[in-house]
């Protein structure tokens, strides 16, 4: 019974990391660049639904909304401003915008939010879901976050395989030259990326601050470089790899966390991610014929 | 040769403003000196010290005896910041010291003051290595094994839990000490412990584990020696897996009511020992708490109330051992050490009734329990 309460809550925190990959793996497949800031459009997701629920008293499903149009509009807005002026430039020298970007929108968030922490409403006001004669107890909170995770994983295969903008993405990641060459209109692409990669970050930050309900400018940090570590984890570039290596992450972390030990479940964590790089460089599923996005 | 009557008139005025430094030294004031961080991200300890001081200075020298002089200097939660704040309170001609804020500029600063033999009264730094070896430097707050030590005592004196679990934060120093504490002294009494788990900062978001070790193990009693933050989080996670033990926090869990979009009915029935609390119902308190919040705009917290005890112990004791203005530090610095740790000195005030001081410098005092009902404090 412990092992299936342990799991459930791995493959919950595991669909949390899962979708926050997924706005990495998008980015780097079809830009080639590492979004460090995607972590922090999270928190910026979180704070907004925050306000909405809290100061405004809005539903929750309206604030998800909000939330999601305002993450959109932060994520073409930081594309267009910073990281577009560098297309052509170095690898490194968008990284460390990037860096920059995710510092710019912690602060930003401190000067506005405060850098006291808040306690998030949880949008989902439900009772634990109990099994078992009451043995099991399962967050209504987790339950949500799965099933979230599934919806957005099939909704996006299906847009990147059956949709206009979705071959054109694909065929961005696959080479940005000949992309442009046949008509495709390559900053557009790269910007409708960023825009889904952004509102997706908001829909996870809704989620995260719901099953762990505190919001701090440094909510996103942590989750972020686990989340680009569940990436890699199961081949960067790659959608199922994303969702793969997220699940997988989580249910090693939680388990690390209660099996082997509390102190060390982080570097468990990465431990993994390094030995599974030594015997597999790209990751679980990036195959380097595999589908980019 | 511009050069050399430009560094001339630089030492030149160096000097002078040395001597002016020194010249009011025998001014009818006893003057104290006061470090903290003002600025910086541990600020809201500083402030909250400097105020606190400053409200009880304000209010002695109105009673018309014994003049103070408050001088506060910001370290930024610096060690090295924090000698140099020190040694401008020197120049300044210092007699008494009280700070610093917190623990690392203290254990600093503390060097310096026991071979300057200057007086220093920590309100809140709560390691033992601020005092240990130093006969001059006393704490107006726990130390943080005693802090665990009195929480076990008092929950053994009240028959609160018979199987207890602890969550503490091992990457803290402050949580872990308090932790050490109240398990050697709940092991010595028979207390039976099912449940021993930790967190850092990093993993301070999911408890679900935490809390589900402590479920399986039967403990319906909670020791959560940690700050509010994560405190809140165990309360909402606790109770989206149907858990629900006595838990019992710390002064880190004071706090907790006045976050932001907190539901107070997670906490309800929720324990704190802590020794001061700004929603105490007793009079001298709520004074304070008026007091503080025209000069800050916002409610004190026990910092706050830490300084203005330890500024008050002072005058306390010099009322006792007819210290004057003009005496010399090291002179002031004897006769208080000899008051503070004489058997007959105690010292009644917002974080404690009766304290009294050991050689070593650490406090003796019993901190008070409350209880969290309808989103209010009430004293058990």
């Amino acid at each position: 019974m412990e092992f299936l309460f342990n799991l459930i809550n791995g493959i919950s925190l595991g669909s949390i990391y899962a979708i926050i990959a997924l706005g990495y793996t998008m980015v780097y497949g079809i830009a080639k660049m590492l979004n460090f800031a995607h972590g922090d459009v999270i928190m910026v997701g979180g704070y907004i639904s925050f306000c909405a629920i809290f100061y405004l008293e809005l539903p929750p499903f309206i604030a998800v909304v909000l939330a999601m149009i305002v993450c959109t509009v932060l994520g073409i807005i930081i594309e267009g401003l910073a990281y577009k002026p560098l297309r052509d430039a170095t690898s490194l020298a968008v990284l460390i915008t990037a860096i920059g970007v995710s510092y710019f929108l912690q602060n930003s968030a401190q000067l506005i939010w405060g850098s006291a922490s808040k306690s998030y409403i949880s949008i989902l006001q439900a009772e634990p879901i109990r099994l078992f004669e009451g043995q099991l107890t399962i967050k209504a909170e987790a339950v949500l976050t799965i099933i979230v995770c599934v919806i957005i994983m099939i909704a996006l295969t299906l847009f990147v395989n059956k949709t206009k903008i979705g071959k054109a993405m694909r065929a961005v990641s696959e080479d940005k030259g000949a992309a442009q060459l046949m008509g495709i209109n390559v900053n557009r692409t790269i910007s409708t990326t960023f825009a889904i990669g952004s509102a997706l970050a908001a829909v996870a930050g809704v989620l995260l601050c719901s099953s762990y309900p505190t919001l701090m400018p440094t909510t996103g940090s942590m989750p972020g470089i686990k989340a680009f570590t569940a990436a890699v984890f199961g081949g960067i570039g790659s959608i199922p790899g994303a969702m793969l290596g997220g699940i997988l992450l989580g249910i090693i972390e939680i388990f690390a966390k209660v099996y082997v030990s509390m102190e060390l479940s982080n570097a468990i964590v990465f431990a993994v991610l390094i030995i599974v790089l030594l015997f597999k460089p790209t990751g679980l599923l990036g195959k380097k014929i595999s589908e980019k996005v | 040769m511009k050069k050399i009557v430009a560094l001339v008139l630089v030492l030149a005025m160096l000097f002078t403003s040395v001597a002016c430094g020194k010249k009011d030294e025998d001014a009818n004031v006893i003057k104290i000196g006061g470090i903290g961080p003002t600025t910086g991200p541990a600020a809201i300890y500083g402030v909250a010290t400097q105020y606190g001081a400053q409200i009880a200075v304000e209010e002695i020298n109105a009673l018309g005896g014994i003049q103070f002089e408050l001088n506060w200097q910001d370290d930024e939660h610096d060690a090295e910041k924090a000698v140099n704040a020190y040694n401008t309170l020197m120049d300044w001609g210092m007699d008494i010291l009280v700070g610093t804020t917190t623990t690392n500029p203290s254990i600093a600063v503390s060097t310096e003051a026991y071979e300057d033999r200057i007086f220093m009264f920590t309100p809140s730094a709560s390691s033992p290595k601020v005092t240990e070896g130093k006969d001059n430097v006393f704490q107006m707050c726990f130390t943080d094994p005693s802090q665990g030590v009195r929480s076990a005592q008092y929950i053994i004196e009240k028959g609160l839990g018979t199987k207890v679990a602890i969550i503490y934060n091992n990457a803290d120093a402050y949580s872990a000490g308090i932790y050490e504490g109240f398990k050697a002294e709940a092991e010595k009494n028979g207390v039976e412990i099912v449940s021993v788990t930790t967190f850092t900062d990093d993993t301070a978001t999911d408890f679900t584990a935490q809390l589900n070790d402590a479920k399986t193990n039967g403990a319906d009693f909670v020791f959560l020696p940690i700050y509010y933050t994560p405190a809140s989080l165990i309360l909402a996670q606790a109770k989206s897996i149907d858990y629900a033990p006595v838990f019992c926090g710390v002064d880190g869990m004071d706090g907790i009511l006045t976050l932001e979009g907190f539901d107070a009915a997670l906490a309800e029935d929720v324990m704190l020992l802590t020794p001061f609390s700004a929603d105490a119902q007793e009079e001298p308190v709520q004074d304070f708490v008026k007091k503080y919040e025209k000069l800050a705009g916002e409610k004190p917290n026990q910092f706050a109330a830490d300084a203005y005890d330890c500024v008050y112990a002072i005058y306390n004791a010099i009322q006792k051992n007819g210290i004057k203005p003009g005496m010399k530090a090291e002179e002031m610095c004897d006769k208080l050490i000899e008051t503070f740790t004489s058997a007959d000195f105690s010292y009644t005030g917002l974080t404690g009734s009766n304290m009294t001081w050991q050689a070593n410098g650490e406090v003796d005092k019993a901190p008070k329990g409350y209880v969290i009902k309808n989103g209010a404090y009430v004293e058990l």
